[in-house]
This record gives structure tokens, C-alpha cells and sequence, in this order.
């Protein structure tokens, strides 16, 4: 925390030495305005790297944690697509297991796996580092905001142990279904799956409010908010999202819970169970479904965002342009989150709503195309005529924006109602969300491991693994996912158990089979991917200092790789935007963000 | 505190944009532990909202009628019924207390040791009559009136509900505060502020402005309070 006292001084030596101005120029850049954080020196092994308070630590402890649970995860679909692929072949597939699989596959890919990672792992490593801090503005609550994740993770795969097993009532939880017996894991799965996600919400909260304040106070001289990499702006945008949306995920998990062990009728109409009428009475299904899609919706864009900001820093580096557009890229990004607060009830067109409340979220939903499409758009139009080196990170990103493109257009479906109706709970609707917020943000999570791993461990990941990686993800995802939007359109539901003798599956049981096959190698992949992470580690090429030539300050520390304190005597002053590739007049490929423009006296000056 | 020529920002929104990206800091002169209260509070919020809104909700779909809340929450004193008489107390004391909290942030800022710890400690004294107020309300509608999580004798059982949710997380709200106006009404009196001496957990040091971000926390809680009794006992 800063002293009042000191910083009253440090800021009247700004305003001496700075000419008044508060805005960077382009050759003179403000003095400091607080004092330099004081940081927690850890000196055993426990301090560093168990109990760390270095954001650096804290953000692979996420990513770790959150891989090992997304691997889960990942066994859990196989478990799905056997029953789907081949039904009655499996014994240890029963419908309650399936049911269970659906739902905790689900659950922690979203929020266990992509949102933890994204936020938690890169916001950790990288928020940091990209702005020029020495650390997160609060260690000690970034520390506790991790171990209080590994809880949450763990009372969620202690659900796996208890009697009944974890809770198979799909990954929205829907009341009344979710806490009645009939529904696996209604006995004690449905509260532990509670309980985990209401600490992994207060575990966010801590974290959260870290990322936030560390972008907005925290920067380092000169690096104005329009300087920021999009990759920041994305995480920072999201974590918005996450404080705002969190709440309500929140509310209804405290509520289902009151339901559940207390008798409370929060969510629960009046109700029969196997032919009794049960204590239950007069509370509403629907509120539920309003709570869970507040928070659920912008859930996608807390996912979605990160990868967006990721991606377009990805596409830039790799194709040795600056981004197209960057002040259109950041509005994009800011009214994609706030727009995603007002769309959720897109998700219960057929829960029985009024017809002009469909009217209206229909609206808003198709509104979220255009600052979509704008992105869309940059990204391309930052390739055209770029240097594309067709490194891996690159595949990936290009794969993302062919995925996220695919799965976007089949939202416009889904977004109107009149065509979401008759495609309600169908294949389709599940094609298309794993396409959007599935493939697509994953295909960035892999393109930014690639990118960043040198960073971290100062070795490559290797390169021929690494393609059969993508390829395999790439085509493999398509095999996937194309035949379940057919699936869809002739009518096959999702989340049935089996099909048996349905009509509609005449020309749908090869599809299937071919789908459970083609799932099945993808994630076979998933872990030679695993396997390269760890042996890179210690086997990897050595990677000389900033391998792929990018500006942003993580590549320019002192120390490579960055070590506590990232920067070692003086915080770096930033002079530019971070996409200064091939800028006209210069002799230089790149211009890093910490370069004077003194420095590179005939390169045109960047007015961002 | 901020010394800037604001006079070189451009006009209209451009300028608002301009301020707001501006070099280091969005707020100019906040430190980050106030700035992190503020983004806290506003995700508490959400919170509070999302509980009030289900209330309402529930109130605006029940088909059994909601129970009279001046009755519900009368007093019988010398044999006159004083409808929502404890509440009126109970809100005079919580809004009391965010008076006291503002002067030991007064204080605190004249670095006036004595005064600012015992201000904090009327403060949590305060906030713990409070608690133990609500714990007093809470017996009398569990055991005089029958008032329970799952149904009531006087209408809509998902009066009950929301009555113990709410007030219940409004209440270990208060009692946090509690807790913490203690903890740093010990710390004032040691005078940990002025010589450094460091968190335990954090092992940081800490300054008054620590005082003024307990205070933010405790003017929120009262605030929500205001609004949790307009709607369970005016509504």
C-alpha cells in the first residue's frame, strides 16, 4: 500500500519534470506517480514455489491445476461418446454414469478448466509482466485466491467418491430435477458440485479484484490504458465480467443449497415425487434459470474475451504486422462485455417466456455480431499482405479464427427465435457452443502455450509434436463437430442416453460412430501434447531470448526467464503501442515498447 | 491530491477517454487498496441484488399471500403493539454506527491515535448490538412465532426463506466488520501505523488509509441495509 505522504511529493516532481501534461508524448513520459511496490521477498522453498505470492508461480499453479482437472474432463467425453458411438457395447456405462459424465464434463470445462486457465493462468502470469509491474497489486490475496481454486477442485472431484456420485442433473444444474431423487448424485454430488462452485467464486472474487486493480493502477510509466497489449485488454475486460457475473452463479448456488439441505422452496414448485406430494411449494424454476443464464452468458464472453485479446496479439507477432485497428479492437472487446449482460434470457426461449421478452434478447443477442464481425474482420485484414511465419502459434490462431467464424454464424441461428425453437436441445445447439466457445478459445489456450512456454520454462515446446498437435486438433474438431450440426437438423436430441430403434437415428448411427472415433483421437492427442509440456521442460531446444521478436515487455526482462520482481532495478518506461512491426522509415523489423523514439530517429512515431 | 493541468485535456468525450487511459493510473491518486474495496463493493452489489430481485420475484408470483410485515415484526411493550419498533432501533443503531466509523476515519487521517482507535471500537460495538439484536429477532419469529425456513403461520412460506437468507448473509457482513474493526482498533492503539510494524498474514505495512477502506466496507453494509429494510419491513 502507498504512503499518501510520499506520493504527494512524487507527484509534484511529476508535474516539475513532465511539462504539466498528464499524457505521454511521444519522447517524454511522465515521472512516476506512486512509489515503487514493496514486494514479499519469499526465502525457503515452501515460500517460492508452494505458498508463493509471486503472480509468476501463482499463474502455472492455475494453469496446472486447471489442465489436471480439464484432463478429467476430457476422459469423462470419451465416456459420452462410447455410450453415444457404440451403445450397449459398454458395461460400465449405465445411464446415471453418462447422465454424471454430461454434467461434470460440462462443468469443468468451463468453469474449472477455460475460465480458471484463461484468467487465473495467463491473467496471472502475463497481467503483470505486459504492463510493466513488478507483481499483482495484493500477493497475499492472489495466494489465498489459488489455494482457495485447489479446494474448490478438490471438493468437486470428492464428489466423484461420495455415495451416488457426483451430480448428473446437466452442467445448467436446472432445478427442480438437480436436487430430486431421480436425478444421479441427488443425494450428496448436487452439494458438494454447490459448494465448489460457490468457493471457486469467492476464490475468483480475490483474484479478480488483483488483475482489475493491477491494470488500472498499476502500470508502469508511460503505459497508457491505449497502450496496453489487447491480450491485457481481453483478460481485463473478462475479469470485469467475472466480478459482475459471478454473483449471480453465486446466489443460486447459496439458494439450491438452502433448497436442498434446509427445505426451502427457493427454486421448487409444488411437486410429486414417485407418486407422493412432496414439503416443496410455490417457488419458481424459472428464477433459477434467470440467475444461472445471468451469470451463464456472460460466462461465454469471460471466455471468449481473453482468447479474442490472445489471439489478435498471436496473429500480429506471428505475421510481423501491427494490429489492424487496435482502438476499434478494444471498443469491441469493452461493448462485447457489456452488451453480454443484457442477452441471457437467449438461452430459455423455450422455457415459456412473453414473446416480446424473446423480441427484445433476440435483439440484443443479433447486436453482438457487429463488434464480433469488427474483430473478425481486424484479424483478417491484419493478416492481408502480412509476413506470416506459419509457426505454431500462428496454425492455431488461423484455426481459431476459421472455428470461431464456423461457430459464430450458427449463433445467428440459435440468436432468432423463431429458428432456435425447433433446434432447441438438439445436436446442433451443442455443435455450435463447442464450436464458439469449445475449439475455438482452446485453439487460442494451445496457440498461447506454444507462444508463451519459452517465456516460462526459457525452452520450446517441440515443433513436430506440436504440429501433429494442431493437425490432428484442427481436422479432428471438424470431424467432430460437423456431423453433430446434421445430427441436429434432423432432430436428434441432445443429452438422450440412447437413441435405441429412433427414426431419427437411421442415418445418424454411422455419424455417431464416426464422431465417437475421431473424439477419441483428439483427445488421444490431447495428451501427447501433456507428454511434450513435461519433457520440453527439461528436454526442450533451448529458446534464445525473445524467440518470436514481439515488443511486449514480458520479452524484454532483464532476467530471461522474467524472475521475482520481473524487472529488476527499474521498472521499464514504455514509449509505444506494442505492434511496431516493420514501421515505415525504421531499419529495424521491430520496435519494442521500452524504446525511445530517440533511439529510432527515422521511424515514424506512433500517435496512439 | 492530484496536481495535473486538466486544462490540456481535450473537450467532450475524447477528454473523458483521454483521463480515463491516462498514463499509470485510471484514478489518479486513489491507492489500491481503496480502489479494490471500491470494485469489491460493487461486485457485493450484485450480491445483494440478486437476492432482492429473487425476492421480489417471489412476492410478485406468490399465489399464497405474503405475510403482514408490520404485524410480523411488531413488539408488545407494557401491553401496546409497537409495530416494527426493534427494527427502528436496530437501523438507528447500524446508521449511528457508520457516523462514528466516519469520525475514526477523521481521526485516523489527523494520525489522532486515541480518538480514531476508540471511535472504531464504538463502531464494532455498534455493529455488535446490531447482530445481537438480529439474533434476538431471529429467536422470537424461530420460537415465539414459528417462523422456519420452510413455512410459517402467516402466509407465503417463502417469506421465511428469504427473511433468514438475506438477513443472515447481511448479518455475517456486519459480524466480518466486526471482526475487522476490532483487529484494526487494536492495531491503531498499538500504533502499528506509525512504526510500521507489519500484517501478520501480509507481512506488508499498513497505513490509516487502511481505516478509510474499513470504512467504505462499513458504510456499504449499512447501506444495504436500507435497502433490505425497505424491502422486508416497509414493503
Amino acid at each position: 500500500m502507498s504512503d499518501e505522504y510520499t506520493e504527494n511529493k512524487l507527484e509534484a516532481k511529476a508535474a516539475d519534470s513532465s511539462s504539466g501534461s498528464y499524457a505521454p508524448t511521444a519522447e517524454t513520459v511522465p515521472a512516476k506517480e506512486s512509489p515503487d511496490q514493496e514486494l514479499y521477498h519469499a526465502k525457503s522453498f515452501w515460500t517460492k514455489w508452494v505458498f508463493s505470492q509471486d503472480a509468476k508461480v501463482i499463474g502455472v499453479q492455475y494453469a496446472l491445476t486447471a489442465t489436471a482437472i480439464g484432463f478429467i474432463g476430457l476422459i469423462l467425453s470419451w465416456g459420452m461418446r462410447l455410450q453415444l458411438g457404440f451403445p450397449e457395447t459398454f458395461s460400465f456405462l449405465g445411464p446415471a454414469t453418462y447422465y454424471q459424465s454430461v454434467t461434470m464434463h460440462g462443468m469443468i470445462m468451463v468453469i474449472y478448466l477455460l475460465t480458471a486457465l484463461f484468467l487465473g493462468g495467463f491473467g496471472n502470469y502475463l497481467i503483470p509482466l505486459m504492463v510493466g509491474a513488478r507483481d499483482m497489486v495484493f500477493p497475499y490475496v492472489n495466494m489465498v485466491s489459488y489455494w482457495m481454486f485447489l479446494i474448490a477442485v478438490l471438493v468437486l472431484i470428492a464428489s466423484f467418491f461420495v455415495p451416488g456420485g457426483p451430480t448428473g442433473a446437466g452442467w445448467t444444474l436446472y432445478p427442480p430435477q438437480a436436487i430430486l431423487p431421480g436425478t444421479p448424485g441427488s443425494e450428496m454430488g448436487i452439494v458438494l458440485m454447490l459448494i465448489s462452485l460457490s468457493l471457486f467464486v469467492i476464490g475468483f472474487t480475490m483474484g479478480g479484484l488483483n488483475y482489475v486493480i493491477t491494470v488500472l493502477q498499476a502500470r508502469t510509466r508511460g503505459m497508457t490504458l491505449m497502450r496496453m497489449p489487447l491480450t491485457i485488454w481481453g483478460i481485463f475486460t473478462a475479469t470485469v465480467l467475472a466480478l459482475l457475473a459471478f454473483p449471480a452463479l453465486f446466489v443460486a448456488c447459496i439458494m439450491m443449497t438452502l433448497d436442498n439441505l434446509l427445505g426451502t422452496s427457493f427454486f421448487m414448485p409444488e411437486i410429486f415425487s414417485m407418486g407422493e406430494k412432496l414439503e416443496y411449494g410455490g417457488g419458481s424454476p424459472i428464477l433459477f434459470q434467470h440467475l444461472f443464464w445471468f451469470f451463464g452468458h456472460p460466462e461465454v464472453y469471460i471466455v471468449a474475451l481473453p482468447a479474442f485479446g490472445i489471439v489478435s496479439d498471436l496473429i500480429s507477432v506471428h505475421a510481423r504486422k501491427n494490429i489492424f485497428g487496435y482502438r476499434m479492437m478494444v471498443w469491441a472487446i469493452v461493448i462485447i462485455g457489456a452488451l453480454s449482460f443484457i442477452v441471457w434470457a437467449h438461452h430459455m426461449y423455450v422455457s415459456g417466456m412473453n414473446p416480446w421478452f424473446g423480441f427484445f434478447f433476440a435483439t440484443t443477442t443479433l447486436i453482438i455480431a457487429v463488434p464480433t464481425a469488427i474483430k473478425v474482420y481486424n484479424w483478417v485484414l491484419t493478416l492481408w499482405r502480412g509476413n506470416i511465419h506459419l509457426t505454431i502459434p500462428m496454425l492455431f490462431s488461423l484455426g481459431f479464427i476459421v472455428t470461431f467464424v464456423n461457430g459464430g454464424i450458427t449463433g445467428l441461428f440459435l440468436g432468432n427465435v423463431i429458428i432456435d425453437v425447433p433446434l432447441s436441445d438438439t445436436y446442433f445447439v451443442v455443435a455450435h457452443f463447442h464450436m464458439v466457445m469449445g475449439i475455438a478459445p482452446l485453439m487460442v489456450v494451445f496457440g498461447a502455450i506454444y507462444h508463451w512456454y519459452p517465456l516460462i520454462t526459457g525452452r520450446h515446446l517441440n515443433q513436430t509434436l506440436g504440429k501433429i498437435h494442431f493437425w490432428v486438433t484442427f481436422v479432428g474438431a471438424y470431424a467432430i463437430y460437423f456431423p453433430m450440426h446434421y445430427l441436429g437438423f434432423i432432430g436428434v436430441p441432445r443429452r438422450y442416453f440412447e437413441m435405441y430403434d429412433s427414426p431419427y437415428m437411421t442415418s445418424g448411427v454411422g455419424l455417431n460412430q464416426f464422431i465417437t472415433v475421431a473424439a477419441l483421437i483428439v483427445g488421444f492427442t490431447q495428451f501427447l501434447f501433456l507428454y511434450n509440456i513435461f519433457t520440453s521442460w527439461y528436454k526442450g531446444e533451448k529458446s534464445e531470448r525473445n524467440p518470436w521478436k514481439a515488443n511486449s515487455l514480458e520479452w524484454h526482462t532483464p532476467d530471461y526467464p522474467p524472475t521475482h520482481g520481473n524487472f529488476g532495478k527499474e521498472l521499464p518506461v514504455v514509449y509505444r503501442w506494442p505492434y511496431d512491426f516493420s514501421v515505415p522509415g525504421s531499419d529495424k523489423e521491430y520496435i519494442p515498447q521500452d524504446v525511445a523514439p530517440s533511439q529510432v530517429p527515422t521511424a515514424k512515431a506512433e500517435t496512439t | 491530491m492530484s496536481q495535473f493541468d486538466i486544462s490540456k485535456l481535450p473537450k467532450g468525450s475524447k477528454g473523458f477517454m483521454y483521463d480515463w487511459g491516462s498514463d499509470q493510473r485510471a484514478f489518479k491518486g486513489v491507492p489500491w487498496g481503496k480502489a479494490m474495496m471500491w470494485i469489491f463493493l460493487l461486485s457485493d452489489t450484485f450480491i445483494f441484488s440478486c437476492f432482492l430481485i429473487s425476492l421480489m420475484t417471489a412476492r410478485a408470483s406468490t399465489v399464497v399471500p405474503w405475510p403482514y410485515a408490520s404485524e410480523v415484526f411488531g413488539l408488545t411493550v407494557f401491553g401496546t403493539s409497537v409495530p416494527l419498533l426493534l427494527i427502528a432501533i436496530m437501523t438507528f443503531v447500524l446508521i449511528t454506527s457508520s457516523g462514528t466509523m466516519a469520525i475514526a476515519v477523521k481521526y485516523g487521517y489527523e494520525k489522532n491515535r486515541k480518538l480514531c482507535g476508540w471511535f472504531l471500537v464504538a463502531t464494532a460495538l455498534g455493529g455488535l448490538t446490531f447482530v445481537g439484536m438480529q439474533a434476538f429477532e431471529w429467536s422470537k419469529l424461530i420460537f415465539h412465532d414459528g417462523v422456519r425456513p420452510w413455512g410459517n403461520p402467516f402466509g407465503a412460506e417463502q417469506f421465511g426463506a428469504f427473511f433468514f437468507m438475506v438477513t443472515g448473509f447481511h448479518g455475517t457482513h456486519v459480524s466480518i466488520g466486526v471482526i475487522f474493526l476490532f483487529i484494526f482498533a487494536r492495531k491503531v492503539f498499538r500504533g502499528d501505523f506509525e512504526t510500521g510494524r507489519r500484517g501478520y498474514f501480509t507481512s506488508m505495512k499498513s497505513d490509516y488509509e487502511a481505516i478509510e477502506i474499513l470504512g467504505l466496507y462499513w458504510h456499504f453494509v449499512d447501506l444495504v441495509w436500507v435497502f433490505i429494510f425497505a424491502f422486508f419491513y416497509l414493503w
